[in-house]
């Protein structure tokens, strides 16, 4: 075991816990943040995404001892009332079916408006690698349109 | 005279007792409410619905919400019938509790369908009652009265009570056997766009699935199972395991070995750690195996057709040409996002349970039965499932947490990983489709000739598909290949399977017959009119839909580069036709659209329908585009989605256009039925575009 202070959705958490615990387990487990998910545990899906900085990575293959000082934001993060332009558009959209890998998406659409305000369809297609089994695809890329005419602050 | 009053008090206990602490629309009622007044009458003529002395309604959604969009669309059926304002209803996942909400599963595309007429009537009967209550208030007759968006309105005078000042008094009627339920025409719910109630609580990762279960003092619990089918556990040392941070037990039960921890990633390295020996226990199966067995029993004949018209092998000897084709599907596995999990609380005789089942009622029986308590030691709470396309169907994982609870004395929250998913599932069935056609001398089908053969299942083909009842001379034959390798029930079972294989063929016949294949279609059904023995198909919805999908896509206009091709099916008493766009370049796929016309009867909630339409279709495609499990000595090889593939955002068409028949019919089934025409409309296509027809799936790596 070993101590890890770790800065998630603005907040300084402490955690004592096994180094190469990956910080999808750290944040469910040890945290309660389960909005993060668990989908495959080997980076394929997506269910367990997370934004370290502004960039989104994968937490079920990102061990604690990694993270370092870099700033984690979780969908439980992403804004004080659930009320980000992406959620909005999310709700808007009424993409979700299932709903389990949707925090996912959401994280990986917010990370790709951060580099990208106005994406393209390609921009979309190679930056939203997340797997939907139910398939909802179609409203999540109307989704991040819908963001993107939302404008600036993703 | 049944009761239609509730006190607070009595709802508090209910509703936490079913939800075990977990509901999050009760915590935003408990909120809403006064706390002061725990004894206050609250209105509730029956199980579906409450209203509180503030006219806070709550409306219960009886079936697990699985993504097929049922928890916002029963209780949009009962707010339609209830007059109230949608915006200002509460929603909650109704306990489990068959004896008041009758049959809860999710299953057959039946949720909707089954419960259409009562849960229209569960509102109804209150709506009647408030109505009732108003009247006797005013002292007018019920006949002045009318209702509107929660409140009951005097329409002479113009007062209007709304229904939380009513609770009191319509909580003493007698509730009304028979109630007259809406014209269709006066609908202000049912037909609308509807979000997804849940919306807000899953784009903020707020805990609604069986995953997300924690409970004072549970110990996180990973298993080791059998590495093939075929294998059982032989012995285990857990010497190493025990020596792990954070692992309290390890229990075995049958050929599984549990290790339960204070975390999930403890039990992942204790399971690690665990040293076990197999043995085998029968034969160790590989998909070429089954290959080679299905090439002979589809060459053949059954001793008894599975249907018979006329006498296809006459036809057949007697034709002037016989067109014959071989299709093949893969195992499939259901891989939910949400892998397997179920938490259990067995202690004293009595199971507490909560986790996804699509079939509560047989989850509780079964775990029952294995942990041998009466039924009624056993409650089930039911969450929000992360998919499910029929994988809940079976209650292992409810047993085997119920299982390793008792044994271990402990809660547990048993979760498989992604690869004990793959390894642990029951299979859509691998299945080959042999067809042969007859044409005769004036370039008609006048024969069909079927044999169809599945691992390990009861139904490799469906009897009675179109175009069988149209062709004089028509004979299905089907084999069950047995297995050790379990199979079951995969979103729109043996259809997902047969459409491919029959709507392709029937493409083939119209090519070879130089007939445009939606005329040929048309041409077909127009014969079902006067049918050769029974059709189960309905010719009109079946002509619709056809009809509604050409002209949605234009369909006999090409468009430059695109290619076109079609499929139209009919399952779950639902109508699909589709059309595929698509271009081919390099061996490159590319679907630029679909079209889908669909007549389901009554929509429901229309941005549900057309969710559910476009998820189907894309289901559908991405399977036949990328997805097949093998197995090599009982072994599967496709263990997670590195190898077992599922399509994402740059495959997925950009559009699926979606419309659907107008009809205040019963309503359909609609969870399925988009997905089985699908792979076929694509591979249509594709033959448009290269003159390359596809007959195994998956067709990605025929394509390249």
């Amino acid at each position: 075991m070993a101590s890890f202070n770790l800065q998630i959705n603005n907040r300084q958490y402490t955690v004592d816990v096994e180094p190469d615990t990956p910080l999808l387990w750290v944040l469910r487990d040890e945290l309660n943040l389960v909005g993060t998910k668990y989908g495959c545990g080997i980076a394929q899906c997506g269910a367990c995404t997370v934004l370290m900085n502004d960039n989104a990575v994968r937490s079920c293959s990102l061990p604690v001892s990694a993270v370092g000082n870099n700033k984690i934001t979780t969908i439980e993060g992403l804004s004080e009332n659930g009320d980000h332009p992406v959620q909005q558009a999310w709700d808007e959209a009424d993409v979700p079916q299932c709903g389990y890998c949707q925090s996912g998406q959401i994280l990986s659409a917010v990370a790709l408006l951060k580099r990208k305000p106005q994406p393209t369809d390609e921009d979309i297609n190679a930056a939203m690698t997340n797997i939907c089994r139910c398939g909802t695809y179609i409203r999540i890329r109307k989704a991040i349109h819908l963001a993107a005419q939302k404008g600036g602050k993703v | 005279m049944k009761q239609a009053s509730l006190s607070r008090r009595n709802f508090l206990r209910v509703t936490t007792l079913a939800g075990g602490g977990m509901m999050l629309g009760f915590e935003m009622l408990a909120k809403a409410l006064p706390e002061t007044v725990a004894d206050e009458v609250l209105f509730s003529p029956n199980a579906y619905l409450v209203i509180d002395p503030k006219g806070i309604v709550t409306l219960m959604a009886p079936n697990p919400e699985i993504g097929q969009g049922v928890k916002t669309a029963l209780p949009m059926l009962l707010a339609e019938e209830l007059d109230v304002d949608w915006q200002k209803v509460v929603v909650q996942q109704a306990p489990f509790d068959d004896s008041k909400f009758g049959n809860q599963s999710a299953g057959g595309s039946g949720a909707v369908r089954g419960r259409w007429e009562s849960a229209r009537k569960a509102g109804a009967v209150a709506r009647q009652m408030l109505v009732t209550a108003a009247a006797q208030t005013w002292s007018v007759p019920e006949s002045e009265c009318y209702t509107e968006n929660g409140f009951v309105i005097h329409k002479p005078s113009g007062k209007k009570l709304h229904y939380g000042q009513l609770t009191e008094k319509a909580a003493l009627l007698p509730v009304p056997e028979d109630v007259k339920l809406k014209d269709p025409k006066d609908f202000t719910i049912i037909g609308k766009r509807v979000r997804n109630v849940d919306n807000k609580a899953i784009i903020t990762g707020k805990p609604l699935f069986g995953i997300d279960t924690r409970r004072e003092g549970m110990l996180f619990t990973m298993v080791k199972r059998p590495p093939a089918f075929g294998k059982k556990l032989k012995s285990y040392d857990d010497s190493a395991t025990l020596k792990v941070p954070g692992v309290k037990k390890v229990v075995r039960w049958k050929d599984v070995v549990a290790v339960l921890a204070t975390s999930t990633w403890a039990a992942k390295k204790g399971r690690d750690a665990l040293k076990t020996e197999w043995e085998d226990a029968g034969p160790l199966e590989s998909t070429p195996d089954h290959d080679a067995a299905f090439r002979k029993l589809i060459y053949t004949e059954a001793e008894k057709p599975v249907r018979e018209d006329g006498d296809a092998k006459k036809a057949l000897a007697n034709a002037k040409k016989v067109l014959e084709s071989v299709y093949e599907v893969p195992v499939l596995s259901h891989a939910p996002m949400e892998p397997i999990n179920f938490f259990a609380d067995v202690r004293d005789g009595k199971a507490e349970l909560y986790g996804p089942t699509q079939v509560p009622g047989r989850c509780r029986t079964d775990v029952a039965k294995a942990l041998g308590i009466p039924e009624e030691n056993v409650t089930l709470g039911l969450p929000r499932h992360g998919g499910a396309f029929g994988r809940k169907l079976r209650s292992d994982n409810a047993v085997e947490a119920a299982m390793i609870s008792s044994i271990a004395q402990a809660p547990v929250q048993l979760l498989w990983t992604r690869e004990d998913d793959m390894q642990g599932d029951f299979y859509r069935p691998s299945s080959v489709f042999r067809y042969r056609a007859a044409i005769d001398e004036n370039n008609e089908v006048n024969g069909w000739y079927l044999i169809a053969a599945a691992l390990n299942s009861g139904r490799p083909s469906i009897a009675d598909n179109f175009p069988a009842g149209v062709i004089p001379n028509y004979r299905n034959d089907a084999h069950n290949l047995q297995s050790n390798i379990p199979t079951g029930p995969w979103r729109a079972p043996t259809h997902n399977a047969v459409a491919f294989a029959e709507q392709c063929f029937l493409d083939e016949i119209a090519y070879e017959l130089k007939k445009d294949p939606v005329a040929f279609r048309l041409e077909l059904l127009e014969k079902a009119k006067t049918p050769y023995g029974n059709i189960n198909f309905n010719i009109p919805r079946f002509r619709s839909v056809i009809e509604l999908a050409a002209k949605m896509s234009n369909w006999g206009v090409q468009t430059p580069g695109r290619y076109k091709g079609f499929a139209a099916y009919f399952s779950f008493h639902t109508y699909v036709a589709e059309v595929a766009e698509v271009s081919v370049e390099k061996g490159k796929l590319k679907v630029h659209k679909i079209y889908a016309a669909v007549h389901c009867g009554q929509v429901v909630n229309l941005s549900g329908a057309e969710n559910q339409v476009q998820g189907g279709i894309l289901d559908g495609l991405g399977h036949a585009w990328h997805s097949a499990l093998t197995f090599d000595k009982g072994a599967v090889k496709e263990n997670n989605f590195h190898t077992y593939k599922l399509m994402r955002m740059d495959d997925a068409p950009p559009e699926v256009e979606v419309q659907f028949v107008p009809s205040n019919d019963p309503p359909t089934g609609l969870g399925e039925p988009a997905l089985p025409p699908a792979p076929a409309a694509v591979c249509n296509a594709i033959f448009a575009a290269t003159g390359k027809r596809i007959r195994k799936l998956p067709f990605g790596p025929e394509l390249a």
